[in-house]
């Protein structure tokens, strides 16, 4: 009964695929995984923008939206209409056909990066050989979307803050991709589905989670800058910074195309979140050994809604960096801490088991991190804190 | 006609469309473009011949289609450096117009 | 020669053809990438799983972005005064068709004589990293210091020269 639970939507579509002849049964299951996801994520969006506007008002001492049903929760829905009932306004002088494709393309993009992640146990939509790549392939397909909305709206302002979006991207696309490569390293392989089944072993009661090893909190770490940075989410997010460029590279945009934007940013978000948890916190695998009869769905839809809570929390807390400030970091800071990662995962592996390699590993690690910081924190005299109170 | 003769005729038909560009053009960006896409013309070439081959577990063509992803990737950011240092010693990058060694 | 063939090749070798013959420069580019997809889903056709998802990630994902911003960066987005084709545009074409006619000759001239259809390879990543690392180790270092020199190389061409020492 507790196994059927969990592989209560494997079972469902069994069931409906059955009602088929058997030559068409291949790809109608396929089309009922797609479209599962294609209904499911923009439900989970709908959930995140309301946690958002709620939760950023809470931290601001605010109340957020409470008018639209009850705690505001029918708000995304009037978000919704308002938006598809909106004129949409293109430039007289805007490219467009580029104009119309860029946020379908954002879309299309930010969508298939879902197919290869593993949301319960035998719920991946494909299985690839080379998973981790075919989703940092359509990540990077993302970049060219930004640019394009950008440059076709013929305004300074966009085509700055599109100049800006994708140079932050680009930077930050090497983090991810290097601070992933430690897990691939780990797990030895870029199929999701066996870098999951490599961490869901317990050793007293512990699950094997990559983010419970010093070079996988280090990774998981450096993951999560380089996620909020591909996303333009706060601190990063300069490009679509409100008091900065109007609203960046979708300055132009309004109606429905703008809805599209917001939506291919979120459910961006939830993609990076959704990889987050698979290469570190062990993505359908339950916390404790004792807790494994939930199903497996649960943990993984919890875990990506714990993230995105992550992402909200850093928005309304941490002030907005420069662009920069943003680039010296990816490139002078966050990459050589990629790298020493990656020797640390090298030392942790021929090491062999037992608690001296936990403690060179931390050591390392902890070293290398105070060290840079201490020496960049010298070249800036940082004199005493020294406050102001409004009168 | 066999599967591996239509890929050759694309690949073929990619080259010679690059190279019409690359010798038609006027813009120096455009030539490089012409040049990216005869690469991939032979990358299609590589890993045609490596399917239909008669060893593919020696990975032979798929490797060297990777590597010369890799090569045209440098090769197409050096070229764009220079167009873009010329650009800016000559104030435009018309082909036509760069025809003497003289800066 | 399945209709799935017919579609990718029509749709590559539209997107070469507009990336060659368009005015606008970045529409161009964009064109290009479309070309790159295209032959990224013929690599996907033809079993090559890692080479297409490599040429995804290597050549939209950055080759079209530096493309496009080395447009930007000189000023190429605005259509210049004598037009788009140099003088010379005849003989390129000449040139072109005639390479095209020799290799199209050689193909469908030896024809009967290439493999047919075989079955498809399978490939697994763990095989292509055993080999980068086993039999094709040097090519492998070889295209990292190579990589290394044209990032160096690349910044330094590119950079402002300073102020002093022209």
């Amino acid at each position: 009964m507790i196994r059927n639970l969990d592989q209560i939507f494997v079972l469902l579509q069994h069931w409906l695929v059955n009602f088929l002849p058997a030559s068409l049964q291949g790809t109608a299951g396929v089309l009922i995984n797609a479209a599962a996801i294609v209904c499911v994520f923009p439900v989970l969006f709908a959930v995140a923008v309301w946690l958002e506007r709620k939760g950023l008002g809470r931290m601001q001492n605010r109340l957020g939206p409470n008018r639209v049903g009850p705690y505001g929760l029918l708000q995304p829905i009037a978000d919704g209409i308002k938006s598809l009932t909106k004129e949409d306004i293109v430039p007289l002088s805007a490219d467009t056909a580029v104009h119309f494709l860029a946020p379908v393309l954002l879309v299309v993009t930010a969508f298939m990066g879902f197919a290869v992640l593993p949301m319960g146990r035998n719920m991946v939509l494909v299985d690839l050989d080379a998973g981790l790549l075919f989703y940092f392939a359509m990540g990077a397909s993302t970049e060219l979307a930004v640019f394009m909305a950008g440059w076709s709206s013929r305004n300074k302002y966009s085509l700055l803050g599109a100049m800006r979006a994708v140079a932050q991207m680009i930077s930050y696309e090497v983090v991810l991709l290097l601070s992933s490569v430690v897990v691939v390293m780990m797990a030895g392989s870029l199929s999701l589905t066996k870098i999951v089944e490599a961490q869901n072993h317990y050793t007293w009661g512990i699950p094997h989670w990559y983010i419970f090893t010093p070079w996988g909190l280090a990774g998981f770490i450096m993951y999560a800058i380089a996620g909020t940075a591909e996303t333009n989410r706060s601190p990063f997010d300069l490009p679509e910074g409100e008091s900065e460029l109007v609203a960046g590279y979708h300055t132009e945009y309004s109606g429905f195309k703008f809805a599209l934007f917001f939506l291919g940013e979120y459910v961006a978000m939830l993609s990076i979140s959704g990889l987050g948890t698979t290469l570190f916190l062990g993505g359908w695998s339950a916390p404790f050994s004792f807790l494994t009869w939930v199903p497996s769905w649960i943990w993984f839809f919890s875990k990506i809604m714990l993230s995105i809570f992550v992402f909200i929390w850093m928005r309304g807390t941490l002030p907005r960096l420069r662009q920069d400030q943003l680039m010296n970091f990816a490139w002078k800071f966050v990459l050589p801490m990629c790298l020493l990662n990656l020797m640390v995962a090298a030392i942790w592996r021929f090491m062999g088991d037992g608690w001296l390699r936990w403690f060179v590993c931390s050591a390392i690690l902890l070293l290398a991190y105070a060290g840079v910081g201490l020496t960049e924190l010298r070249k800036k005299n940082i004199g005493p804190r020294s406050y102001r109170y409004a009168e | 006609m066999t599967p591996l003769a239509g890929y050759l005729l694309v690949a073929a038909l990619l080259f010679s469309i690059g190279l019409a560009g690359a010798l038609t053009r006027r813009n120096a960006i455009l030539v490089l473009i012409g040049i990216e896409l005869m690469l991939n013309a032979a990358n299609l070439n590589l890993i045609a011949f490596w399917r239909y081959g008669p060893h593919p577990e020696a990975l032979t063509g798929m490797m060297f289609a990777i590597f010369s992803i890799a090569v045209a990737a440098a090769e197409a950011a050096v070229g764009l450096g220079l167009v873009i240092s010329i650009h800016r010693h000559a104030k435009t990058t018309d082909l036509d117009q760069m025809n003497r060694m003289k800066g | 020669m399945s209709l799935v063939f017919y579609i990718i090749a029509a749709l590559t070798v539209a997107g070469g053809l507009a990336s060659m013959v368009l005015k606008n420069t970045v529409h161009c580019a964009l064109a290009l990438t479309i070309a790159f997809a295209g032959l990224a889903l013929f690599f996907l056709n033809l079993d090559a799983q890692f080479a297409g998802f490599a040429q995804i990630l290597v050549y939209i994902g950055a080759v079209a972005i530096l493309v496009v911003f080395a447009i930007l960066l000189t000023r190429g987005s605005e259509t210049p005064k004598g037009g788009v084709f140099s003088r010379t545009w005849l003989a390129g074409l000449a040139v072109a068709a005639a390479v095209f006619a020799v290799l199209g000759w050689a193909i469908l001239h030896t024809a009967p004589m290439l493999p047919g259809a075989t079955p498809a390879p399978a490939v697994t990543v763990q095989q292509i990293g055993q080999a980068l690392i086993g039999r094709y180790v040097l090519p492998l270092e070889i295209v990292a210091v190579l990589l290394t020199a044209a990032l160096i190389g690349a910044v330094i061409v590119a950079m402002h020269e300073k102020e002093g020492t022209k």
